[in-house]
C-alpha cells in the first residue's frame, strides 16, 4: 500500500531508511523543521537548516521515489529566548515560498512559560497573516494535556484562523477529542516510550473514526521507527480493517492536508 | 466505528500481551523495592498507584484517564496566572 509519513525528520536519518521506507510503500513525506537535539549557536544555524530542509533533502528522498515536503518554523524548544527567536521569525518568509513548502511548523509549546507563549503568538501572527498551513507540536508527557488545552485557547482567540489548514499533532488519548470537535486535523504520533503506539492509534481511529486523522512516526535523533506507519498499517490488517479504510488514514488523508497547501504539487504513483 | 473483533477474540490475541506488560510492572517496582535507599513519598510512585487502581475498575475509557492521572491541570485564566 502506498503512504505518507506526514511528520518525519529525514534530517536525523539515514539514507538506507530512506531506501527501506521506499521498499514499504512511502511516496511521500513531510518534514517539519525542530530541534535537533541542541540549541543552535546563531541564526545562519537555523538558515543552513532550513537550506537543508528545501534544498538537500528533497534531492536524497526523490533518488529513492519518495517526494519530500517540509514546514518551516521554529520549534519551541528553541523559543525561550524571545529576542532570539523574533530574528529567526524574521527569517521564515525567505523560506516558505519555495516548492515543497507545506506551511509554518512544527511550532507550539514545551513547558508552557509566558516566553514560549510570546515566540507562539509571533509565529501564528506570521502564519496567518501569509494565509499558510499551521503545523503544531503539542508538549510532552505531563505538560501535553495543559499545552494542548493552551494552543487551542490561542487559536480560538484570533479570528483569521481556518481550522481545516491547521495539525494539531501528538494527539492522543486525553488531547485527540479537543482537537477533532474543534475541526482541526489530529495527528497520531507513533514513538516508542512517550507518545502513542500503532495498536493505540489504532484503538483511536476505531473510538473516533478516520475524519481529519493522521498517523505519523515523528522518527528523528531518538530511539523512533521510521517504518512506523506501515507497522499501523500492519496492526490495522490483522484487526481486519478494510483496505479503504486503512488508504485513507495513510494516504488519502495527508494528501488533502498537504493539497491546500500554496508550494504543493504531486503526482500520484501509476 | 467498532473493532471488527468481537470480545473474546480481541481477549485471545491480547492476554499474553497484557499478562506480559503487568508483569513487567511487577518486576519493575519489585526492582525499585530491591535498590538501596527509599523513595517513599516521591509522588511518582502515588500517580503508578492511582493507575494501577484504576485499571481494575469497570470504567470505561481507562487510557484517557491514566492519561490524565499523568498530566499537569490545565486552568483556564493561564493567561492572568
Amino acid at each position: 500500500m502506498y503512504f505518507f509519513d506526514p511528520h518525519i525528520h529525514m534530517a536525523s536519518r539515514t539514507t538506507d531508511e530512506l531506501a527501506a521506507l521506499s521498499r514499504a510503500g512511502c511516496v511521500g513525506l513531510g518534514e517539519p523543521a525542530f530541534w535537533m537535539g541542541y540549541d543552535r549557536s546563531g541564526l545562519d544555524s537555523f538558515r543552513d537548516y532550513f537550506r537543508q530542509l528545501t534544498e538537500w533533502e528533497p534531492k536524497r528522498a526523490a533518488a529513492y521515489g519518495i517526494r519530500h515536503y517540509c514546514w518551516i518554523g521554529m520549534n519551541s524548544k528553541e523559543a525561550e529566548n524571545v529576542a532570539f527567536a523574533r530574528e529567526v521569525i524574521a527569517l521564515l518568509p525567505e523560506f516558505l515560498d519555495r516548492p515543497g513548502v507545506l506551511g509554518v511548523g512544527e511550532i507550539g509549546l514545551n513547558k508552557n512559560t509566558p516566553n514560549e507563549v510570546a515566540t507562539l503568538e509571533a509565529l501564528l501572527d506570521l502564519a496567518l497573516g501569509r494565509d499558510e498551513q499551521i503545523l503544531f507540536h503539542t508538549p510532552h508527557l505531563e505538560d501535553k494535556y495543559k499545552g494542548t488545552r493552551m494552543i487551542l485557547d490561542l487559536l480560538r482567540a484570533d479570528r483569521r484562523v481556518d481550522r481545516s489548514r491547521i495539525v494539531i499533532d501528538h494527539c492522543e488519548e486525553h488531547t485527540i477529542r479537543l482537537a477533532l470537535d474543534e475541526g482541526y486535523w489530529a495527528g497520531i504520533t507513533l514513538y516508542p516510550t512517550t507518545k502513542a503506539t500503532p495498536e493505540r492509534a489504532a484503538d483511536m481511529v476505531e473510538i473516533y473514526g478516520p475524519e481529519r486523522i493522521l498517523v505519523n512516526s515523528s522518527a528523528d535523533w531518538g530511539p523512533s521507527d521510521p517504518l512506523a506507519v506501515p507497522a499501523f498499517i500492519s496492526v490495522m490488517r490483522r484487526r481486519g480493517h478494510a483496505e479503504s479504510l486503512i488508504r485513507r488514514i495513510v494516504y488519502d488523508s495527508p494528501l488533502r492536508l498537504f493539497n491546500q497547501s500554496h508550494n504543493f504539487q504531486f503526482t500520484p504513483p501509476e | 466505528m467498532s473493532h471488527p473483533l468481537d470480545a473474546s477474540q480481541t481477549l485471545d490475541r491480547e492476554f499474553l500481551a497484557i499478562r506480559s506488560k503487568l508483569l513487567d510492572v511487577a518486576a519493575a517496582l519489585d526492582r525499585i523495592d530491591r535498590a538501596k535507599g527509599s523513595v517513599v513519598g516521591d509522588p511518582r510512585l502515588d500517580k503508578i498507584r492511582q493507575s494501577l487502581g484504576l485499571l481494575s475498575s469497570a470504567t470505561a475509557d481507562r487510557t484517557e484517564a491514566v492519561e490524565m492521572i499523568f498530566s499537569l491541570p490545565y486552568q483556564a485564566d493561564w493567561r492572568k496566572v
